[in-house]
């Protein structure tokens, strides 16, 4: 299996905390990875790093062959690596295809054009990527009317939009009803197993995470502390213990996530 | 060494300034750091302060006893009417998109002016000193005021007590919870409206004590409340908004500056505090000690997805236009003066749009650019011989250029930081304007600038000014649906998204501000030759403010609004300029406007459409 | 026939009485005013009230050549572009036949500008700069007010009689106060070659820090001081000053102060022996005079002030002007002006040919206290004339035209 992205001693500490702590992993090519662990345990901070969005204190981020710490997440974005956020970020004064075309018209580098109407550009090809999703009959909707789980699959729309190599997820179903959550992951499961993106997300959800990721990663107080397939890291005494305090976490799927989220 | 009981005196003289500036500007952040209100009125309630301070000392027994209840009860009284206008007026339109609150608080200004010339005149008025500090004591052989000594005193007195307030209170603990986090606050169970009049109370108190304080010092005048706005706004961005202390070491530094500054070059005095307010935000973006603004998405209903003309706006749009056109064959000479200045004042509020609409970026210095193109054709005119169509045509490239190094610096800050940064760049260039005689005239400004022969006519210019305005009226319309227009927008809605799909926020933005500066200059550039002169009052705070009027007035989430709200404004104003006590007309309308059309006039007249439409549909088979 | 308030409606009615009744009576004479009324009140009410005065008798006596004056009053709001807006609206719309008025320079600069585009003859009432009727000047502008040159030329005269060399100055940061310091400094040169200038303070004009500002000039240690500052900013200098003793054996010698306007609200703090221009109305015993303060206070219940009278006078010049232009046609209305002169509470003034500048002259003395209030002592009338530079002169400042 190819590594599309290897991850090497990524520390990042705020003030006096330790918020990340030389957290080391890779991410193989059609490989759907989960990153979980309590709250606070630096699941988004990690992501910010791999994003873009924060600087990391040290080590290096490889992704698709290149070296992307320092890069800004629009530069890490065009050599093909999307997200989602764990709150969604859409275009709330946009129509939900319009939110779609910025990214395509972004792709082909067209955000400084001053005569074309840009409602007009790519309209088809938004509406095949909301087809994906499932949201093609709600494309001519103003995204501020969306419902919050159908926000969730715009973002994915979105950022599906310029054919990523990498997907990054920050807790993809929070905030979502339990039918809503099984359904997009099964999407994403789906888009991996088609062949060319590469997922990894963070997640709440423990029926989410075990159910479709292939690989499992433990994050706890900043460090990685366990990985392996879904069955190697529920099994793991030391996994237990950390979700002990808060049994809930591991043991059911609920609605709590979106609350602590 | 003889020298240091002088240099120490002046810093006295420094800090008693100091302290009279921290008055007014402890208010203004307090009501600032909760409401995220920016309140133009603080200016006025100060102004209030002094006369009703006046009025007091004279009618209360002299003594100490008799001028510290003048004080106390001015303020009181002071801090009454902002809690007053509070509760009858801001209340109803907390839910009205950001900042709109400020044209209700101009109009305050408005009204509040022609109120203290109604019921004190028009002459300044000189209260008695303190009783009691009345004298001067030597210092090191040097005499200092003992009012002076007195104010030094008050000024950290009052700055203890409101921290006091704020950290040991509960109703201090709530207001301090709703600096932080409004939504916050609101989820604790906090009574929102209440905390609020209770803040304006507050604040309005302070500038009510600020005024009143001064009258020892200096005359009750009408022209104390625009006198001491500005600097109190520069004073509490410096210390950073919502930071009290910030204020006072703000206020500190300012007083000292100037104290000192005058030894060296008397003349900076017009621009010290806003050269030291520009250098901080640039340093510091959120001032000496404020906290970045958390949550830049304004408040109210999210804009609706722009929709291209057609349909009935279009054959409403093409209506005005060919009215426009046909204009000069009905109206007579003076209708196409009046008509021109709507042209120019639709294109600068248009330009202002473009980058507080789609843009998200306010600005309260929008002048700079409409002034540089105004003087920039004048000096074309009157040093390089240029005629009117070069002079049309370069002027607006000098307003682009200084787009270009005022939005370098504008767009690495956000929120009201930034609007502060564009007014110390309008004040500074203003200053250049107004001291640099040799070149600009200083404010003697530069006459005869007129339009070439063959405009000189009133329609002939009428059509310059109409094919130049609409065009770039129509140039900002078209960019607002070109891809780079949905890309400002983008970084406004979300600059994380924006940012996460390759967009490059900041150069959005800052080219926002280049088209707007440019497009402004075109505004200034016509306007000249329309008046055939032009003096530094195009580069000053009331030009700026007139565009941020139209803009809100107009409803900044409709691509309309600009022009609506230019027309209304330069409609509204030549009428009722005929009347006596017009000020007060004129804020009492806006008032109306502000209360009737929240979304502003051009989303008022939508939202009547929208219901019309609704009903013609209904009563359809 | 005033009518500040003129509403358009109202404004119809009158259009269409007038015209009924034209037929009887001959048609009034339209002029236009622009002052700031707004902005400065303190200063432009009494000179609303100064002009409106004198219309009224104007019109009482039969008007001019027959026909009535009927002045239309506008407000700038103290912005320039406004006051040319309403320049063409008072000469395309309404038609008159005139303008006048305006305070600030700038303002007057705008509209005398105009008026020499739209070729209107324009009587500029009150603003003091110097371009007006020299480096800016035109042949459509007279202007009346003594200038910024002439009372600081009056004021070196005096100066100049003093022991003092070493002077400080202070004055407000902008084109009026510095015209001012230029020119005091350049007349009290001439007059006296061994004076010394060794301090100067631009204070922000309405925004002066006082204290600080006058320990500036208590350091220099000069021997005297000339100051032009004015309204809110001279009171809070005189508290200042006189707290830190900043006048204690110091000749001040001071522009405009003695005009009631900046006089009065100084009250009981009036700085005593200040050397002034201003107008020592209660004093001035000449006829004509006296029956203006008279009737002055009979109308309005209250004291003039220099306002009222440059009002007066503006109204004064207007009709002379009409008179002997015979009619409202422009060209004759500036050959009647150039050279015209005509008598007032303050003695004949002539507008000069040489730069359309009157005579009108202010009152030089000192200043002092009477009953809790400043007034002016010692003083005399100093004609404008002696204090204007000669024809040849002013050939050289003006532009041609």
């Amino acid at each position: 299996m190819t590594t599309v992205m290897k991850v090497s001693g990524l520390s990042k500490h705020f003030g006096g905390v330790r918020a990340v702590q030389d957290v080391s992993f890779e991410l193989g090519e059609n490989q759907l990875l989960a990153l979980i662990g309590p709250n606070g345990a630096g699941k988004t901070t990690c992501f910010n790093m791999l994003t873009g969005q924060l600087k990391s204190d040290s080590g290096s981020i490889l992704m698709l062959g290149k070296e992307m710490t320092g890069l800004k997440p629009r530069q890490i974005w065009r050599l093909g690596v999307a997200r989602t956020f764990q709150i969604t970020e859409t275009f709330a004064s946009m129509t939900v295809s319009e939110n779609v075309q910025m990214a395509l018209m972004s792709h082909e580098r067209e955000m400084f054009g001053f005569w074309a109407r840009a409602k007009d550009r790519y309209v088809p090809d938004a509406l095949e990527l909301l087809m994906q999703v499932d949201m093609a009959d709600q494309a001519r909707r103003p995204c501020a009317e969306l419902a919050y789980g159908d926000l969730k699959r715009l973002e994915l729309a979105v950022a599906l939009a310029h054919s990523p190599r990498i997907l990054l997820m920050d807790e993809p179903t929070a905030g979502m009803a339990p039918g809503e959550r099984k359904s997009l992951m099964a999407l994403v499961a789906g888009l991996v197993g088609k062949g060319g993106v590469s997922v990894l997300f963070t997640e709440h959800d423990m029926d989410i995470v075990f159910g479709h990721a292939e690989k499992v990663m433990v994050l706890d107080q900043g460090e990685l502390v366990a990985a392996g397939t879904p069955a190697e890291v529920r099994a793991n005494p030391l996994v237990q213990e950390i979700y002990l305090g808060q049994p809930a976490r591991i043991d059911q799927s609920g609605d709590e996530g979106a609350a602590d989220a | 060494m003889s020298d240091a009981p002088f240099y120490f005196a002046q810093f006295l003289t420094g800090l008693a300034s100091a302290s009279s500036l921290f008055l007014v500007a402890s208010g203004l952040s307090l009501i600032f750091g909760v409401t995220r209100i920016v309140n133009f009125a603080h200016g006025s309630f100060y102004m209030l302060g002094a006369f009703t301070a006046y009025s007091l000392v004279n009618a209360l027994p002299s003594g100490i006893f008799g001028f510290w209840s003048s004080v106390f009860l001015s303020a009181l009284l002071v801090g009454l009417i902002g809690a007053m206008f509070e509760f009858v007026v801001l209340r109803r339109i907390y839910r009205a998109p950001e900042l709109f609150q400020l044209v209700a608080t101009f109009a305050l200004v408005l009204i509040i002016q022609d109120a203290a010339l109604w019921i004190w005149g028009a002459e300044d008025l000189l209260g008695p000193r303190a009783p009691g500090l009345d004298g001067a004591i030597e210092i090191f052989g040097e005499r200092i005021p003992e009012y002076d000594l007195a104010l030094i005193v008050a000024g950290p007195a009052v700055l203890l007590a409101v921290w006091l307030f704020l950290h040991r209170s509960r109703w201090g603990t709530l207001i301090r919870a709703a600096t932080e986090d409004r939504e916050m606050a609101g989820a604790l169970g906090v009574n929102q409206s209440l905390l609020f009049t209770a803040v304006f109370f507050l604040g309005s108190f302070l500038a009510g004590l600020g005024g009143a304080l001064q009258v020892p010092r200096e005359a009750a005048s009408l022209l104390m409340d625009l006198n001491v706005i500005a600097e109190a706004f520069v004073v509490v961005v410096i210390g950073g908004m919502g930071s009290i202390v910030g204020a006072f070491l703000a206020a500190v530094l300012v007083a000292e500056l100037n104290a000192f500054g005058i030894l060296v070059l008397p003349k900076i005095t017009i621009v010290l505090a806003f050269i030291v307010m520009a250098v901080v935000l640039i340093v510091r973006p959120w001032g000496l000690l404020g906290k970045p603004q958390a949550g830049q998405h304004g408040a109210g209903e999210p804009e609706q997805p722009l929709r291209p003309l057609a349909g009935l706006p279009l054959v409403a749009a093409l209506i005005v236009v060919a009215a426009l056109v046909l204009a000069p064959a009905i109206a007579g000479d003076f209708m196409l003066v009046l008509l021109t200045d709507f042209l120019v004042a639709a294109l600068f509020a248009a330009s202002l749009h473009f980058i507080m609409g789609p843009g998200g970026m306010i600005s309260f210095g929008h002048a700079v650019f409409f002034g540089l193109g105004a003087y920039g054709a004048a000096l074309l005119v009157k040093f390089a011989g240029a005629g009117m169509i070069v002079a049309l045509a370069v002027a607006p490239l000098c307003a682009a250029a200084a787009g270009v190094v005022v939005g370098w610096f504008c767009v690495r800050l956000s929120g009201v930081y930034l609007a502060m940064l564009t007014l110390a760049v309008a004040q500074i260039v203003w200053s250049i304007a107004f001291q640099w005689q040799d070149v600009t005239g200083g404010d003697d400004g530069i006459v005869g600038v007129w339009p070439a022969q063959w405009a000189a006519s009133k329609a002939a210019y009428y059509y310059v000014a109409l094919v130049l305005c609409l065009g770039g009226i129509w140039l900002l319309h078209r960019f607002t649906h070109a891809p780079f227009g949905y890309g400002l927008r983008a970084g406004r809605d979300s600059s994380l998204r924006a940012e996460s799909i390759g967009i490059n926020v900041h150069a959005h933005q800052w080219m926002a501000f280049v088209i707007a500066g440019g497009l402004a200059g075109v505004a200034g550039s016509v306007f000249v030759f329309s008046k055939g002169s032009i003096f530094p009052d195009e580069l000053a705070i009331p030009r700026s403010v007139d565009g941020l009027i139209m803009v809100l007035l107009g409803g900044i989430k409709m691509l309309f609004g600009p022009i609506a709200g230019a027309a209304a404004f330069t409609f509204l104003e030549d009428i009722v300029t005929r009347l006596s006590y017009w000020r007060a007309i004129f804020g009492g309308l806006i008032l109306l406007i502000v209360l009737a059309a929240p979304d502003g006039v051009a989303g008022g007249f939508a939202r009547l459409t929208t219901r019309w439409r609704g009903k013609a549909l209904q009563a359809k088979p | 026939m005033t009518r500040f308030v003129s509403l358009r409606l109202i404004s119809l009615c009158v259009a269409v009485l007038a015209a009924s009744a034209a037929a009887v009576v001959a048609e009034p004479i339209k002029i236009g005013e622009i002052n700031s009324y707004t902005r400065l009140p303190a200063f432009t009410e009494p000179y609303r009230k100064g002009w409106q005065m004198a219309l009224e008798e104007i019109n009482a006596a039969g008007g001019v050549n027959g026909r009535k004056l009927d002045v239309i009053a506008r407000d700038d709001a103290g912005k320039p572009g406004n006051a040319v807006k309403i320049a063409e609206e008072l000469v395309s719309n309404d038609k008159v036949s005139l303008l006048f008025g305006t305070f600030f320079s700038h303002i007057g600069l705008a509209v005398a500008d105009f008026a020499k585009q739209r070729k209107v003859l324009f009587v500029a009432s009150e603003p003091l700069s110097d371009a007006i009727v020299w480096s800016k000047g035109n042949r459509y502008t007279f202007r009346l007010r003594p200038s910024t040159h002439m009372q600081a030329a009056m004021l070196a005269a005096e100066a100049a009689k003093l022991p003092a060399t070493k002077w400080a100055t202070i004055a407000p940061n902008y084109a009026y106060g510095k015209d001012a310091v230029k020119e005091f400094k350049a007349e009290l040169k001439k007059l006296k070659p061994d004076v010394e200038f060794i301090e100067e303070q631009w204070p922000t004009l309405f925004k002066i820090d006082a204290g600080a500002t006058v320990r500036a000039l208590e350091r220099a240690k000069p021997e005297a001081i000339y100051n032009v500052t004015f309204g809110g900013d001279l009171a809070k200098f005189v508290r200042e000053g006189s707290l830190r003793g900043l006048f204690e054996n110091r000749t001040v010698v001071s522009l405009l102060t003695g005009e009631p306007e900046y006089l009065l609200p100084l009250k009981g703090e009036v700085p005593v022996g200040w050397i002034v221009t201003g107008y020592p109305w209660q004093f001035i015993e000449d006829e004509v005079h006296r029956k203006f303060v008279d009737a002055y206070k009979a109308k309005f219940s209250e004291d003039p002030k220099m306002g009222s009278l440059v009002g007066y006078n503006s109204m004064l010049a207007i009709a002379a002007i009409v008179k002997k232009a015979g009619g409202t046609d422009t060209e004759a209305m500036l050959k009647a002006a150039s050279g015209l002169t005509f008598d007032s509470p303050s003695g004949p003034i002539t507008f000069r040919v040489a730069d359309q500048q009157s005579t009108m002259g202010a009152w030089v003395g000192k200043t002092g206290l009477k009953d809790g209030s400043g007034v002016m002592t010692d003083w005399r009338y100093a004609n404008g004339a002696d204090y204007l530079p000669s024809a040849e002169e002013v050939k050289k400042l003006r532009p041609a035209n």
